[in-house]
């Protein structure tokens, strides 16, 4: 069984006991363990199922890359599932439960999958869920969606908060083991500013566990470093990506060790450095022997780290197994803390180095050339059948045991690495892959920016190391342009290890009952036998055979199992590994949080909400919130009871017969100066502007250069070289950016300035017939249509407040738009409500604008136009010049698809039952096309009920419409059916502009 | 004359930092030749500070004077005195193409007061710029983006920044760096 | 993410208070034009392995417009540039000559 060492464990505050649940039971700890060493104290092995056959699974790994022990951690609005045991820092009232089985942990029906196993073999859900068709909706969906996902996820919102931080540095640590240390030392030796994350709590990595010594030479470093004004360390923060131009994510989490949950609970860090030193480490292999997945099988250094760091013991008969020096010092461990190692078994045949002897000398029975043909036991190690490697695994002997410590050699973490660029070099000597320094990452300026560091680079030994994580430090100091000295990187004493022989299967030759349950990924359920199908099949690219296995695929993406995966492949495939190569590394590392990456931006400030200066007064009134862009505009102001329909029809019919009030200042206003300002804006519009009168106003269009119609407005003439763009509420940064875009890219010796002051000013627009009453009575005076007609603009005070009015109509009515300073826009509103009482006064939103726009027949930029509307289309043509040479968008009117008389063409429609056409329908011609569907020959644009009128209106896009006028033609209705309408003339309402002209 | 609204209503909340909404400002963004001598003669006489250099602010009595872009300068100063200045801008720089907008009402102007590190970090969580005190210091004006909008923001002293953005999203600017502000969210960096 | 430097404002920021404008230096043809060369200016874009000529806006910052060299293979960035001009600056294409030699894009080289 596992349990509590008496002495030791030299993370944890033996003096103190903390209390936490697992699945409901209530354990306990010590401060300093993770929940996997607390679990593993208690004799909790099982941790969970496996995704695919249900297997039962236990801790594999000690650390980040652990792909087992994943639980649901917290409760409620703190619930977070697949987080790893490993790197869950144990605190007072934690809280955790299994996943992935049903109904319990030790009893699980799923399991049945693994007796079935044979069935499921790589490219399983490829090959049965084919056919029949109808079998999808019925069976196959629905046992995917309730067999799919991993954990459950939270049911309520989440109750924590996050936050980004964006933060410079020369030298960018990545890793705080004693290489990071080393590095970050070196590094700010220089006094280059150096940030150095580390993922977990501690600093020093695993030189503390491996080496004599280690841990003192940690502590002085950490002091070291503490102690310079240039550095800054953060424990418990993970280097997750790197990416283009020395840009790095980093995940902090402060909160996820504590049950004091105040303040943020992650920061991701949003780092730009000048170099990175990726001081990553390196992850041990597993070895792939029939029943590797058995709990109690583990990696070496993990049942090293869980006796030393967290004094438990993963069993009390440890069998060692390696193909390498360095699980010998587990077995060396285990030995020191009283436990019995009964057998380490050598695949090689030639076995270990000092540290073998060392075992020996202990009285460890050490068998060379040996390795385990199958592991016995269930959900626990009971014993390993042992074999001849070179064999296929006719068993020699069985011996009895509960834990299996297992090496298949070290991998470097090269994560970090890759994920800019960086590239790999096979590295024969060692088995692994390892980054060629030679082809490094490069930034801005085309030089290299990423620097590994100790083991990340492949310098596996601890001396080896050290002095290549010092040189890594220095050589980062100096890119960033300090000098640095270089410590003269003494060669290190010549290694007593022996080298490693890469061992990709076990025993070599092993059989397929063997191979069926020698596991690669544990995660995903994938073995030595679906890696070797899947070659056979085809799938010889290590990017397919990946995705065709789901190796690497899960949340660990492969840590443990991609270079045993490949390696199988390659081996498969008769072709050198290098050749093979690896699939593609991307961030994060390990998973980070959703709400980490959300940052701030969640709830009020999830995204700007633009507000106008009456936003208050609307909201106050009831207005019916419709968004424009990230402004909120009123729909409509329903009031007691009324439907948001009954509303629009109330205000419009108000405004009609007597006034209305509508906000207008998210229209956009742009401020046009300067000597050249005609000639840009006859550049701007297809109409002419130049010749605007001061104190006039003007409609114009504006289109791209492709010809296609992006906005329209009213321009004023404020003076001879100042004129005032109206754009529409989506217009105004967009077409302030176009118009700077000419200026400062095309037309830069022109002498035009262009300022956006769409905030200045707060805008009303009073329409009616009593709109000009209401006026008088703020105080204005000449405002008959003499002194101040139709499409001009004056000055006045009305109510006190300097106003600019503009006489233009959006609605056919008698209309004055009003600009006043922002700070006074809600004042100048209330003043206007309070005259307009006595006439009858109606706030009126979106809506009501929308259709009284549509009974006059005026075009909406987003409605009639789609990106691929031109003027011309919309009979608009009395507003394009023809005496101007150019204008943007001319050029392109005049290509031959521009001119198709075939172009549809704008009408209006009224249906012959009176009825609304369905917005976006498509009016059915005769025939069907190449595709067997209908023709169309044309599209509603905007269709509305007229509360006016008391029926449906509508606009839209008719084949030769205009040369159709009279003629009825059908529309399709969603859900089938047809209905018929009239092609009219698209001025529905006082076509002679008798209203807006008193 | 009716009261004119700031578009926070003068709003402050004291978190890690102090954050607060400045009283209303006259503002006139100033488009010209910026290395014209009386172009430069007349905005210095306005502000009564000198030119400022590239991305500098020089600060003055109840106002300030913001290089914006290589054409662009914000003059700040009293309310009361913006119809003036436009006035003066207008006959000064009659000879000579300029443009001069007052934009009193479409900014909304804050101030973050504190302990110099702490109003550095609450920047930083919404700013990508370096607010080291060795990179970003008084007189520096920066324009940037803060989380989702657009922004500026300037060094008065030690502790004492400006932040100005578009009036329609001063809520959202207010609410996001009192959020950033707010107790419990030390960083530790600077 | 690009770290790109304004040279209107001098700034080096991160790309995210930039705004990409597509190809640099295109001469525009309006009305009168041939449709082959309409056809080219509104529509044909250059798409190099290597180095490109592209618009920048400063959009959250000074609001100027300029222009990059820049590898789409590498990202490096040779420089960057005021807008208002038709051709790059000599000592950037030398610099880009030094880096990239027999490089060539469009009439550059």
């Amino acid at each position: 069984m596992s349990t509590r060492l008496a002495t030791g464990g030299r993370l944890i505050d033996r003096t103190r006991s903390i209390e936490f649940r697992f699945n409901g039971q209530r354990l306990s700890g010590h401060p300093g363990d993770t929940l996997a060493s607390a679990l593993l104290a208690g004799d909790r092995l099982l941790s969970g199922r496996s995704f695919k056959y249900h297997r039962p699974r236990g801790l594999v790994a000690s650390g980040a890359e652990e792909p087992n022990a994943l639980f649901g951690i917290g409760e409620g609005a703190r619930f977070e599932p697949n987080q790893r045991a490993t790197t869950q820092e144990l605190f007072d009232g934690l809280t955790a439960k299994s996943q992935n089985h049903w109904p319990s942990l030790e009893f699980d029906i799923g399991a049945v999958n693994t007796k079935l196993s044979r069935f499921f073999p790589a490219g399983f859900y490829y090959k049965t869920f084919m056919g029949p068709r109808a079998f999808w909706k019925h069976v196959y969906e629905p046992i995917i969606r309730q067999s799919a996902g991993l954990g459950q996820p939270p049911k309520e919102g989440d109750a924590d908060r996050y936050e980004h931080f964006y933060a410079y540095t020369d030298v960018l640590v990545v890793g705080g083991g004693i290489a990071g240390l080393t590095a970050a030392k070196a590094a700010a030796d220089s006094g280059a500013e150096v940030l150095l994350v580390e993922q977990t709590a501690h600093w020093g990595g695993r030189a503390p566990v491996d080496e004599d010594g280690g841990e003192a030479d940690v502590a002085a470093l950490v002091d070291a470093l503490e102690a310079m004004p240039n550095v800054r360390m953060r424990a418990r923060t993970m280097g997750a990506g790197v990416y283009d131009h020395g840009y790095v994510l980093a995940y902090e989490r402060l909160t996820d060790h504590t049950d004091a949950k105040e303040g943020p609970r992650h920061r991701l860090w949003r780092i730009r450095a000048g170099q990175v030193i990726t001081a990553t480490g390196a992850i041990e292999r597993p070895l792939s022997f029939a029943g590797n997945d058995v709990p109690g099988v583990m990696l070496a250094s993990a049942v090293r780290d869980y006796v030393v760091n967290w004094a438990v013991s993963p069993g009390d008969r440890t069998v060692v197994v390696t193909n390498n020096d360095d699980a010998y010092r587990t077995a060396l461990a285990l030995h020191k803390a009283g436990l019995s190692v009964p057998m380490i078994l050598d695949a090689r045949a030639g076995g270990g180095g000092a540290l073998a002897q060392a075992a020996r000398e202990a009285g460890i029975r050490v068998e060379n050339g040996k390795g385990i043909a199958k592991v016995q036991g269930g959900k626990r190690v009971t014993g390993v059948a042992i074999c001849a490697q070179a064999g296929e695994g006719a068993v020699l002997e069985t011996i009895p045991c509960d834990a299996v410590a297992m090496s298949g050699g070290w991998s470097p973490v090269v994560h970090l690495w890759s994920h800019c660029g960086g590239k790999l070099t096979w590295d024969e000597a060692q088995a692994m892959f390892r980054p060629d320094p030679d082809r490094a990452p490069t930034g801005h300026d085309g030089k290299p920016f990423v620097i590994t560091a100790g083991a990340a680079s492949g310098a596996m030994q601890a001396q080896a190391a050290r002095a290549d994580a010092a040189v890594a430090g220095a050589m980062a100091a100096e890119r960033t342009g300090r000098e640095a000295s270089r410590a003269d990187a003494a060669q290190p004493a010549s290694s007593d290890e022996h080298p490693i022989e890469p061992v990709w299967m076990m025993p070599q030759g092993a059989r397929y009952d063997l191979r069926s349950k020698a596991f690669l990924d544990y995660q995903n359920d994938v073995k030595v036998s679906d890696v070797q199908l899947a070659a056979r099949e085809g799938f010889e690219s290590v990017e397919h055979a990946k995705r065709y296995t789901t190796l690497g695929m899960a949340t660990d993406q492969g840590k443990l199992s991609n270079i045993n995966g490949l390696a199988v492949l390659s081996q498969s495939l008769s072709t050198p590994i290098p050749q093979v190569g690896t699939t593609t590394f991307r961030p994060p590392y390990t998973p980070i949080s959703m709400g980490a990456i959300a940052g701030e931006a969640r709830g009020e400030i999830f995204q700007p909400l633009r507000r106008t200066p009456m936003h208050r007064w609307h909201e106050d009134h009831g207005a019916h919130w419709e968004p424009v862009g990230h402004w909120r505009r009123p729909y409509c102001y329903p009031q007691d009871g009324e439907s948001h329909g009954d509303a629009v029809g109330r205000e419009i019919n108000q405004t009609r017969a007597r006034v209305g009030l509508l906000d207008a200042s998210t229209l956009g206003k742009i401020v046009v100066k300067g000597p050249d300002a005609g000639k840009f804006l006859d550049m701007l519009y297809t109409n002419m502007m130049s010749t605007l009168k001061p104190g006039k106003c003007r409609y114009g269009l504006m289109c791209s250069e492709n010809g296609f119609l992006i906005d329209d407005g009213v321009v004023a003439r404020w003076d001879e070289d100042t004129f005032l763009c109206h754009t529409t509420t989506g217009g105004a940064e967009r077409i302030h950016a176009h118009m700077e875009e000419w200026l400062q890219t095309e037309w830069w010796d022109w002498k035009v300035y262009v300022a956006n002051v769409t905030e200045q000013y707060a805008q009303i627009a009073v329409v009616g017939p009593k709109a000009r009453e209401v006026i008088e009575k703020l105080g204005a005076e000449g405002m008959d249509s003499q002194t101040f007609p139709f499409m001009a603009w004056e000055d006045r005070d009305l109510a006190g407040i300097r106003a600019r009015i503009y006489r233009i109509s959006f609605s056919g009515e008698l209309s004055y738009e009003i600009a006043v300073p922002a700070s006074q826009g809600l004042a100048l509103w209330e003043a206007l409500m309070d005259a307009g009482a006595e006439f009858g006064i109606t706030p009126y939103g979106t809506e009501a604008l929308h259709v009284m726009r549509a009974e006059k027949g005026f075009i909406m930029i987003g409605d009639e136009t789609d990106g691929t509307v031109i003027p011309q289309d919309l009979g608009l043509n009395w507003a394009i010049s023809k005496k101007k040479d150019d204008y943007l968008g001319k050029r392109a009117q005049a290509r031959s698809h521009m001119t198709d008389p075939k172009r549809w063409k704008l009408v209006g429609l009224e249906t012959t039952d009176g009825s609304v056409l369905p917005d976006g329908a498509y009016a059915v011609g005769q025939g069907v096309n190449a595709n067997g569907q209908a023709i169309t020959i044309g599209r509603v644009t905007s269709t509305y009920h007229s509360p006016t009128l008391g029926r449906g209106i509508a606009m839209g896009l008719v084949l030769n419409g205009p040369d159709r006028m009279g003629e009825v033609i059908e529309f399709g209705k969603i859900g089938g059916g047809r209905v018929s309408a009239k092609i009219v003339d698209p001025v529905f309402f006082d076509k002679d502009g008798e209203k807006q002209n008193v | 004359m009716s009261d004119h609204r700031t578009p926070l209503g003068g709003a402050s909340r004291d978190g890690r930092v102090r954050v607060e909404e400045m009283p209303r400002r006259g503002m006139i963004t100033l488009r010209g030749d910026l290395s014209d001598a009386t172009f430069a003669g007349t905005v210095t006489a306005l502000s009564g500070t000198g030119m400022p250099g590239q991305r500098k602010v020089e600060l003055a009595d109840g106002g300030l004077l913001a290089w914006m872009s290589p054409d662009e300068l914000l003059l700040v100063m009293p309310p009361e005195d913006v119809a003036g200045a436009l006035d003066r801008i207008a006959s000064d720089l009659s000879g000579q193409h300029h443009l001069a907008a007052e934009v009193t009402d479409a900014r909304a102007v804050l101030r973050l007061s504190g302990e110099d590190a702490a109003v550095r970090e609450t920047l930083g969580k919404l700013m990508p710029v370096d607010f080291a005190p060795g990179a970003f210091g008084p007189g520096d004006i920066r324009r940037t983006r803060l989380a989702q909008v657009p922004a500026a923001v300037w060094c008065v002293a030690p502790g004492d920044f400006g932040v100005i953005c578009f009036r329609s999203v001063a809520e959202y600017v207010y609410a996001a760096l009192t959020n950033a502000a707010a107790e419990g969210g030390a960083v530790g960096h600077y | 993410m690009l770290l790109l430097e304004c040279p209107c404002c001098g700034v080096t920021a991160e790309e995210t208070e930039f705004h990409g404008g597509g190809e640099a230096h295109l001469k525009r043809f309006g009305p009168g034009s041939a449709d082959e060369e309409f056809e080219s200016y509104l529509f044909h874009r250059e798409n190099p392995r290597g180095v490109h000529f592209e618009r920048w806006r400063h959009v959250n910052g000074c609001g100027k417009w300029f222009h990059a060299a820049r590898c789409t293979q590498t990202l490096e960035v040779f420089g960057t540039y005021p807008a208002q001009t038709t051709r790059p600056p000599e000592d950037l294409l030398a610099k880009i000559r030094d880096k990239r030699p027999g490089w060539s894009w469009r009439d550059f080289a």
